[in-house]
């Protein structure tokens, strides 16, 4: 065993000195800002590589060129504006009547013991749903056309919503509510001074999840039965076995979700600069 | 503002937590309460401040309000209790904002109340800015915002480093060298009690009882001086040899449970 590891005995110890040796610090994140541009830019290589070589067939693989120009492609003929156009006005209509809805609904249950008694077993039994396996009563209800595709949006970003609202609002620290009440302040000052920017935090993380199932439900919504949506591009390419467009339209998706998360985050910025 | 306390009892279930207990805080007097942990010094507070509901027993306040007395009975607590997202002026705001008040009164009880305790130019930070100290300093401006004519003060140096606590107790020696307040002062520092109270209750382990009522005779202003030594120790005796026992057994019940 080498002298470095055995503690040196008590007579040795006083006679001679050691260093201190640098046991670590904690796992500390070290930051590396280029390793993410540079793995995307491997991942890229290597699959246009593969596809070049022969590797992956450019029907059921197509490379990264094809995609881009299949993208450009889209960008030239209008048809990426249109689809996207009729996807955003879908998530659009349907994330504000649900989240409308949602917070309404959350506050009344975060508020008002009575009503959190009937709304949590009631959010429980709706909130497992697939909401897309309602899209077809949907459909029977308001017919195929926009409003089944809001009411499928809307019915899945409304009980996260829910469930997001009113646990916010039971984070809201109690003491600053005896506080206010302590001062006297009314009921209705309480809600809107401490309650609600108290409760802020929570609802937009709600949001963060409530993108994320729009956009999944239109996508799906629109593969069902849409003429226009990314999700009728993706399905409609698929069908005509043209995997570059297929491949277009999925990049978009991607870069819209990152789109979403973005503004999300802008806005937790400017808003909750207080923490 | 007088206070009168009678018989006041107070149970959480089964859980007695204060019994019997009878008190007069006399116009401007400062009594500070100590006792052991969960002896039930803050429920008495809160009774007091109308925060807690007492079961059974009565407390009164008698005597006037002083003019522009917005909130007579207001707290000061030991966690601050600032709303993180406002400004330092805005939490003043809050506890004016449903009142009836002309744009430049509201405004004058706002900075008075921050230039008094040394908060003017720190008026725009947020309390995430700020230091513990500085923070139960803008607690303090916001209590004398409502003029109240009676303070509780719920261990309000507690969450505070050694130095800061000599700072802000001397802002209460101010405080209270110009204002007549009445308050009652909650906590389990020896020290605290000694500088700022003229009386201290001395409650028992759960169920809090008062053991002794102790007045410190030496007036406040004096207490610093080399003369008021010999006393002030005498009473810290007294009260350690008071609060030690109680403290000692609510340990060993508290390790037996």
């Amino acid at each position: 065993m080498p002298d470095s590891l055995n503690p040196p005995t008590a007579a040795a110890a006083s006679t001679m000195g050691q260093p201190v040796r640098f046991r670590g610090g904690g796992f500390t994140v070290k930051r590396h800002p280029w390793a993410a541009l540079a793995a995307f830019a491997v991942l890229i290589a290597v699959w246009e590589g593969a596809s070049r070589l022969g590797l992956a067939s450019p029907l059921f693989l197509p490379p990264p060129s094809a995609v881009a120009h299949a993208l450009s492609g889209m960008v030239t003929d209008g048809s990426l504006w249109m689809n996207l156009k009729a996807s955003l006005g879908r998530i659009a209509v349907g994330w504000v009547l649900g989240t409308a809805g949602g917070m309404l609904v959350g506050f009344a249950m975060g508020i008002f013991s009575t009503a959190r008694a009937v709304g949590v077993p009631l959010v429980s039994a709706f909130f497992p749903i697939p909401k897309i396996a309602l899209l077809p009563l949907f459909i029977l209800w308001f017919g195929i056309g926009e409003p089944s595709k809001f009411a499928t949006i809307g019915f899945g970003v409304f009980f996260p919503t829910v469930i997001a609202t009113y646990s916010a609002i039971d984070s809201v620290p109690r003491n600053l509510i005896r506080m206010a009440q302590s001062f006297g302040l009314p009921w209705r000052s309480i809600l809107r001074s401490i309650v609600l920017p108290g409760a802020l935090p929570g609802i937009l993380a709600g949001f963060r999840i409530t993108a994320s199932i729009a956009l999944i439900l239109v996508v799906a919504a629109e593969m069902i039965g849409a003429e226009y949506g990314i999700g009728a591009f993706v399905l409609m390419a698929g069908n005509l076995m043209q995997t570059d467009t297929l491949l277009a339209g999925v990049l978009v998706l991607s870069l819209l979700g990152l789109a979403i998360g973005t503004v999300l985050s802008q806005l937790e910025r400017r808003l909750l600069n207080w923490r | 503002m007088r206070l009168l306390v009678s018989d006041l009892t107070h149970r959480y279930d089964d859980l007695t937590v204060l019994d019997g207990i009878d008190l007069t805080l006399a116009e401007g007097e400062i009594l500070a309460v100590i006792g052991p942990s969960g002896c039930g010094k803050s429920t008495l507070l809160g009774i007091a401040g109308g925060i807690v509901a007492p079961t059974s027993g009565s407390i009164r306040v008698e005597g006037e309000v002083p003019d522009g007395c917005l909130n007579p009975i207001t707290f000061i607590f030991q966690d601050f209790a600032l709303l993180p997202w406002r400004t330092v002026e805005d939490n003043v705001a809050l506890v004016l904002e449903h009142h009836k008040l002309s744009a430049a009164e509201r405004r004058e009880r706002i900075d008075s109340g921050l230039r008094r305790i040394g908060l003017w130019e720190f008026r725009k930070a947020l309390p995430k800015q700020l230091s513990g100290g500085m923070r139960q300093r803008v607690g303090i401006a916001r209590a004398l915002a409502v003029r109240p004519a009676m303070l509780l003060l719920d261990e309000p140096l507690s969450a505070l480093d050694a130095q800061t606590r000599e700072l802000l107790m001397d802002d209460f020696l101010e405080l209270w060298r110009r204002e007549k307040t009445t308050a009652l002062y909650v906590t389990h520092n020896l020290d605290e009690a000694l500088r700022l109270a003229d009386r201290v209750c001395v409650l028992s382990r759960r169920p809090g009882r008062i053991r002794e009522l102790v007045t410190i005779e030496e007036p406040r202003e004096r207490r610093q001086e080399p003369s008021a030594q010999a006393h002030l120790a005498e009473v810290r005796d007294r009260l350690w040899h008071l609060m030690k026992a109680e403290a000692q057994m609510a340990d060993r019940e508290i390790a037996r449970a």
